[in-house]
């Protein structure tokens, strides 16, 4: 238990013995050296890289060193990655077996280890985190403390202004005041549906009822998106507070944080940051003497992509099968077990205790007009910074994909990026330019979603990108209304149909029928939104669909199916690897003379065209 | 009482004035406007899932599901526009994508909620065809089949088994496209804790959920000349049987269904209503017993087997308070296995007797042990009134013009007590209109009980008889059932008599009885109906008492000597047995 | 029903299912809870612990099954000894993981989901395990391999057979 004074004095001393990792210029002879121990760069052997250089440090008996483990920076791409402040210097993909090097050489004898330094796309070295291009478009917000602190020390939290806007809040505010705030900031719901927040909080708050709950929705669902792992990961407590905030706004003191169980370092990181703050006396009955009392708990998820939708949410933390309830009414008047419930997602909350501390106006001069403030992306696929970004909103998709993302890979061309997941829509390169936010992205027939932003370069069929959403769905659809149980499992089926070959005409028409009914009748968000991911690569890759169903051709080449591998005569100088390579003897030919494929045996696995020195042979 | 709140909404164009409270749906009907339900169910399932009853509501995205809907004030509401006519045929032919449509051997051929949109929206072959489910059919139990390969999920029996009879034998498993209706481990509903009430039948509008069939055999019993082959009806078929051949709910037809049987070629047919008062001789005298004796009171009937079924399940410890009368049809068939063969010299083993009820349960009933008074099987089969219904229908005859015929004798006149064991209280009603009497030891002019008599879930009631204070209660429907025994468990019941019926309403509303679509349900009150059509048949009885009946007196003076003898007990009563909710 | 499990020492079951039981009140909220700890304790949930958590929870046992097959992360049988799972999550798709997938499938002779003859491995398809960075990622057990080829799942898993 501390006394407010207590939690003064903490940060007071902290923000000086931490001055070093946020001031590059910082006048001293102490060293940090931050590792990432995000979930990538964990499964890289990150916690390894930790104890090796301790155990460096300690051989080479330097007392000013210390090692620490903080959340993801956001260049997974790099992991795992290990900078040492305040000089900021920069290491990707360090392997446990660096570890000495990177003690001798640099905090030794205080050079750098050149070879461990990366190349920035443009192809110049970095020395610097900040030289980085990848954060140059950057602003964190929602991520300011991830790579920072050790999310598993609340002290370095509190140093950061941890808890401070919780103590404006409960001090200096009152209920009213920080909804109006959180009204006047801009900000939406980061879930996806981008619902006003302060509208969110005000609907709770007006409900009538002796018992309100606060909920943090951390069921991050859609493949290929990990914002709010990584907040939950590296700063956890900034999810905890603000979660308070909202209990006091709102008239709740009870939270519960449904995470979903495949997240298991986040898990233990949340309850640790809710083991401190009780032992702080943070969390509890009548915090600081002011009479709140708050009290959270953690709920997982057992794997059920539908509970990310609110309702269906609570119905897991009740105990039973994901199946979303009917709206409305809303969980703002009828939640968890009936009551005044406040759902918004972890993202959301992140962003909270700055604007508290900022004020609405800081936060509502960033982004466009109807979106503000920024928006963490998790950018994956064919581009070469995959990580976590976060940007204004209003930033484009170009300058994602090219300037922060760095382009694509391998020499191939940009053909579309999709947003929003199982739910949104791809977006292709005449869209590039669009400004990212909630209501562009859904003129385009995307969504802004939760942020996962995956991109896919020329070789993607978009066919094949529609079916592996729609495959998504089926297996994710809780099977209660009709449209989306039955529909989108025939949709799957036509799309199967289609990548195989045994596409017919009018099957494009079929599709956008049953999608458009889909979309109308489905009782929640799922099944609204399942459709969208194959009426949006219809409306722009509408000759592919038709390629593939009338010239039974796969443009891009994926569709296996469709695949028929030639070599070609004037290429082929007859060196029978393709024939030592095939797996079912499809090849024939003399030594020294073009050699040539038998389609009816060939299974199109592509070995021959994969190992072929003189690229004799094409799909 | 104060006015309710009145709302003005428009649908289709039509503007109307409807309570507060009241559904999009309600209000259509109201004003003659037809929207079509596949998952709703009055008071049971209110989920909006199938998304046949989708309206379109001015100013809302996407469609609306009226059951669900409350009218609001200045809601405009279209209910039939193309767009919602192309999404309902969208949603019938994904329904019937994953439907074995096999309509022609289907027991619901005719009477199918879902047949009958397929028709009126000229779904005529399916748009959206693609894999189906397959499933293996259960019919390990004697009483129930479960065929998945027709069930559209509109999870009315799910609902209907946990929240109307809070057993919870069936739940959905599995999800998306893979989702199933299913019980534990997806066993047979043998094989776990399924009372075989039959509630779920009553509420499936396709053919997923049915009675095991005894037509066959008992036709082919019909068609042995070596068979003695004889009949019984329950109460509570003759005012649902009719509904069948289009009658008027609540028709008495019992002349008419007993020509019919007849006609089938049944040797005799008698009324189970006979059967009925021994059950009030036997349980009226256990209860006076027991009352006088201190025995483990409050007593309790034993009539519906879904409910002995379901207190072997679930309180084992509370056997004791269960009356060891057999029901009503058991007795009968001993008495006919023993009495009625000695005097008209049959062998029993040539007599094959067919019950016919309003229930399925029964079928289970007879398989049980103990149920073999005179050494053969009280009962050899049961037909569900449906069953009755479809053999009628295979013999050609036309039932609304059948002639009336009377039950045969020696057992031919039963009293108006039996026939109110059909409806829930009638049990309690005809055992008080004879205890009252032994226990005063003189007749009374009170002949009616309306304190347990309607609708209400559990009734009760305080009464005088003889000096003594007795309080009685009724519960019928399960959920109900589990309330007083759960008062009983923990020391808080301070009832003497207790008649609890499996069935909500009684055996009016029993598992094999005519089912009504989801819209009648909603807009007529089927179990009252029904009831008052058994009401009327006591009142207008020459004989109201069970032991005013004279063939009653006369078995008893005869064979069986008195109400409790040892041959009473050896033919009349049973004993129960600890079961396991889960075999597996 | 005979209170035990099939795969494991079974008194034991009965013992370890009521100290985990123990620890949760007698609320049916905590159902997904127990689940969790009963699916990481056993490796899957075994009947005889559907039937202690409805008789536990005061729960028809239909209605624990009904979550237990919602749920994708519980399992009505045992995984294999090593769990090959391939991420399926859209930065793996994309990245190729499928060509991964069918590479185990081929390998070891099964489908996803089911467990080779000898109980050694088992496939599963998950949906991101968050190291997209890595993608394509696929884990036995506990260990992470990112940056996957089929011709790396192939090496692998040629070590896991011989282990």
């Amino acid at each position: 238990m501390k006394k407010l004074e207590e939690i003064h004095e903490i940060r007071e001393q902290k923000r000086k013995e931490l001055d070093l990792r946020v001031n590059l210029k910082a006048d001293t002879q102490e060293k940090h050296i931050l590792v990432c121990r995000g979930t990538g760069c964990t499964s890289s052997k990150s916690p390894k890289i930790i104890e090796e250089l301790n155990k460096a440090i300690k051989e080479n008996n330097l007392n000013n060193v210390r090692v620490i483990q903080t959340g993801c920076f956001g260049l997974c791409a790099k992991g795992p990655i290990v900078i040492i402040r305040p000089e900021d210097t920069f290491y990707a993909v360090v392997k446990p077996e660096d570890c000495a090097e990177i003690v001798k050489t640099h905090l030794v004898d205080g050079k750098l280890v050149e070879r461990l330094l990366c190349k920035d796309i443009d192809g110049t070295e970095v020395k610097r985190l900040d030289e980085l291009n990848f954060y140059k478009k950057q602003k964190r917000i929602a991520l300011k403390n991830c790579g920072v602190i050790d999310p598993e020390n609340i002290d370095e939290y509190i140093a950061f202004d941890g808890y401070k806007a919780l103590e404006k809040c409960l001090m200096e505010m009152t209920p009213d005041e920080i909804i109006e705030t959180v009204t006047n900031s801009g900000l939406r719901g980061r879930g996806g549906a981008g619902f006003p927040t302060g509208k969110k909080w005000m609907f709770t708050k007006m409900a009538q009822s002796d018992q309100k709950y606060v909920v943090c929705n951390a069921d991050e669902g859609d493949p290929g998106a990990f914002m709010d792992r990584s907040i939950l990961e590296g700063d956890p407590h900034c999810v905890v507070e603000a979660m308070m905030i909202a209990g006091y706004a709102i008239g709740a003191n009870k939270g519960y944080i449904y995470v979903r169980a495949e997240y298991p370092i986040a898990v233990q990181r949340f309850q640790k940051a809710i083991d401190q703050a009780r032992e702080y006396g943070i969390l509890g009955k009548n915090i600081w003497n002011t009479g709140f009392d708050f009290d959270l708990e953690i709920r997982l998820g057992a794997g059920a992509f539908v509970c990310g939708e609110e309702t269906a949410l609570l119905e897991s933390i009740e105990g039973r099968r994901g199946q979303p309830r009917l709206k409305p009414p809303f969980p703002a008047n009828s939640g968890l077990w009936k009551e005044p419930t406040l759902i918004n997602n972890v993202e959301t909350y992140a962003n909270i205790t700055k604007i508290i501390l900022n004020g609405a106006e800081w936060y509502s001069s960033i982004g466009t007009e109807t979106s503000k403030g920024t928006k963490v992306f998790a950018l994956g696929g064919n581009v070469n910074n995959i990580g976590l970004v976060e940007v204004p909103m209003g930033t484009t998709l170009r300058e994602i994909v090219f300037d922060i993302g760095g382009g694509i890979p391998n020499g191939r061309q940009f053909k579309a990026a999709q947003t929003g997941g199982p739910s949104g829509g791809c977006i292709p390169a005449e869209h590039l330019d669009t400004p990212i936010d909630y209501e562009s992205l859904g003129k385009i027939g995307s969504m802004m979603g939760s942020g996962g932003l995956i991109v896919m370069d020329d070789s993607k069929c978009m066919v094949n990108l529609a079916k592996f959403y729609l495959g998504f769905t089926v297996d994710e659809s809780c099977g209660k209304c009709t449209p989306c149980r039955i529909g989108t499992k025939r949709m799957l089926e036509l799309l199967e149909r289609i990548t195989e070959g045994k596409g017919e005409e009018g099957d494009i028409e079929k599709l956008e029928k049953l999608a458009n009914n889909i979309k109308a009748a489905s009782v929640c968000g799922l099944g609204q939104t399942a459709p969208n991911p194959v009426l949006s690569t219809i409306k722009y890759f509408r000759d592919e669909y038709e390629a593939h169903i009338k010239d039974k051709k796969c443009p891009a080449g994926e569709c296996k199916a469709l695949a028929s591998y030639s070599i070609d005569p004037n290429k082929c100088k007859g060196c029978g690897i393709c024939k030592k390579q095939c797996p079912v003897g499809a090849i024939s030919g003399e030594v020294k003379s073009a050699h040539v494929i038998d389609p009816s045996i060939c299974i199109k696995c592509g070995a021959c065209a994969s190992k072929c020195p003189f690229k004799a042979i094409s799909k | 009482m104060s006015e309710n709140k009145m709302i003005n909404i428009t649908i289709d164009g039509k503007q109307l004035s409807v309570e507060e409270g009241k559904t999009v749906l309600e209000a259509a009907r109201q004003a003659n406007i037809e929207i079509p339900t596949l998952c709703f169910l009055k008071d049971i399932n209110e989920v909006g899932d199938c998304r046949m009853c989708i309206v379109e509501i001015e100013g809302r995205r996407g469609y609306t599901p009226s059951c669900i809907q409350k009218v609001e004030e200045g809601m405009n509401i279209k209910t039939n526009t193309p767009a919602l006519i192309e999404a309902r045929r969208v949603v019938l032919d994904l329904i019937l994508s994953n439907h074995d449509r096999k309509c022609l051997t289907c027991t619901r051929n005719g009477n199918c909620e879902l047949q009958a949109l397929a028709e009126k929206y000229n779904v005529t072959e399916i748009e959206y065809d693609g894999e189906r489910n397959e499933y293996e059919i259960d019919e390990l139990s004697p009483a129930i089949v479960k065929d998945l390969n027709k069930c559209i999920l509109c999870r009315r029996c799910v609902a209907t088994c946990n929240k109307v009879q809070e057993i919870g034998a069936i739940s959905v498993a599995n999800r998306g496209f893979a989702s199933c209706v299913s019980t534990a481990s997806n066993a047979s509903l043998n094989d776990v804790n399924c009372t075989f009430c039959g509630q779920c039948i009553e509420a499936c509008p396709v053919g997923a959920l049915k009675e095991k069939d005894s037509t066959q055999v008992v036709w082919r019993k019909l068609r042995d000349k070596d068979e003695y082959v004889v009949v019984q009806t329950a109460p509570a078929v003759r005012v649902a049987l009719g509904e069948e051949f289009g009658m008027e709910i609540g028709t008495n037809v019992a002349g008419k269904m007993v020509t019919a049987l007849k006609r089938l070629g049944f040797d005799k047919v008698f009324d189970t209503n006979t059967g009925a008062d021994f059950t009030i001789m036997e349980e009226g005298t256990e209860f006076i017993e027991r009352l006088k004796n201190n025995g483990v009171l409050p007593m309790i009937t034993s009539c519906s087997p879904g409910w002995v079924r379901y207190i072997e399940m679930n309180y084992p410890d509370l056997l004791p308070h269960v009356s060891t009368c057999k029901s009503p049809h058991q007795m009968f068939g001993a008495i006919i296995k023993s009495y009625y063969a000695e005097k008209m010299n049959i062998d029993p083993a040539k007599i094959f007797m067919v019950s016919v009820m309003p229930c399925i349960s029964k079928k289970f009933e007879i398989t049980r042990d103990d149920m073999a008074g005179a050494g053969y099987p009280d009962v050899d089969a049961v037909l569900t009134t449906r069953e009755l219904a479809r053999m009628i229908k295979q013999a050609n005859l036309d039932f609304t013009t059948l002639e009336d015929s009377g039950f045969d004798d020696p057992m031919g006149e039963a009293t108006g007590a039996g026939a109110i064991f059909g409806t829930t209280g009638g049990v309690m009603e005809a055992a008080l209109r004879t205890v009252s009497e032994v226990l005063e030891g003189k007749e009374l002019n009170k002949l009616e009980f309306k304190e347990v008599r309607g609708e209400k879930d559990i009734k009760k009631a305080d009464l005088q008889i003889a000096g003594k204070d007795i309080k009685v209660a009724v519960a019928s429907g399960l959920a109900n059932a589990k309330k007083i025994m759960e008062e009983i468990k923990n020391g808080n019941a301070d009832y003497q008599f207790v008649e609890i019926m499996a069935c909500p309403g009684g055996c009016v509303m029993g598992g094999g009885q005519p089912i009504k679509s989801s819209k009648i349900r909603a807009t007529v009150d089927v179990r009252k109906k029904r009831a008052e059509g058994l009401y009327s048949i006591d009142e207008k009885s020459q004989f109201r008492k069970s032991h005013e009946n004279p063939a009653v007196k006369k078995i008893y003076d005869e064979y069986l000597e008195k109400p409790g003898s040892h041959k009473a007990h050896e033919l009349l009563h049973t004993s129960y047995v600890e079961r396991e909710k889960y075999k597996m | 029903m005979e209170n035990k499990c099939c795969n494991c020492n079974c008194g034991k079951a009965d013992e370890d299912l009521q100290k985990i039981l123990s620890k949760y009140e007698k609320d049916k909220s905590n159902l997904i809870q127990i689940l969790n700890e009963v699916q990481e304790h056993y490796g899957y949930v075994p009947k005889s612990a559907q039937l202690g958590i409805s008789e536990y929870l005061d729960m028809p046992m239909s209605e624990v099954y009904g979550v237990v097959t919602f749920y994708s992360r519980f399992t009505l049988k045992p995984k294999g000894k090593y769990n090959v799972a391939v991420c399926l999550g859209t930065a793996c798709f994309v990245k190729g993981s499928e060509k991964i997938l069918d590479k185990a499938k081929e390998i070891l002779g099964i489908d996803v989901g089911e467990t080779t003859a000898d109980g050694k491995f088992s496939i599963e398809a998950t949906r991101c395990i968050g190291a997209c960075g890595l993608a394509p990622v696929f884990t036995i057990n506990d260990e992470v391999y990112g940056k996957a080829t089929p011709e790396l799942i192939e090496k692998v898993l040629e070590e896991y057979k011989n282990k």
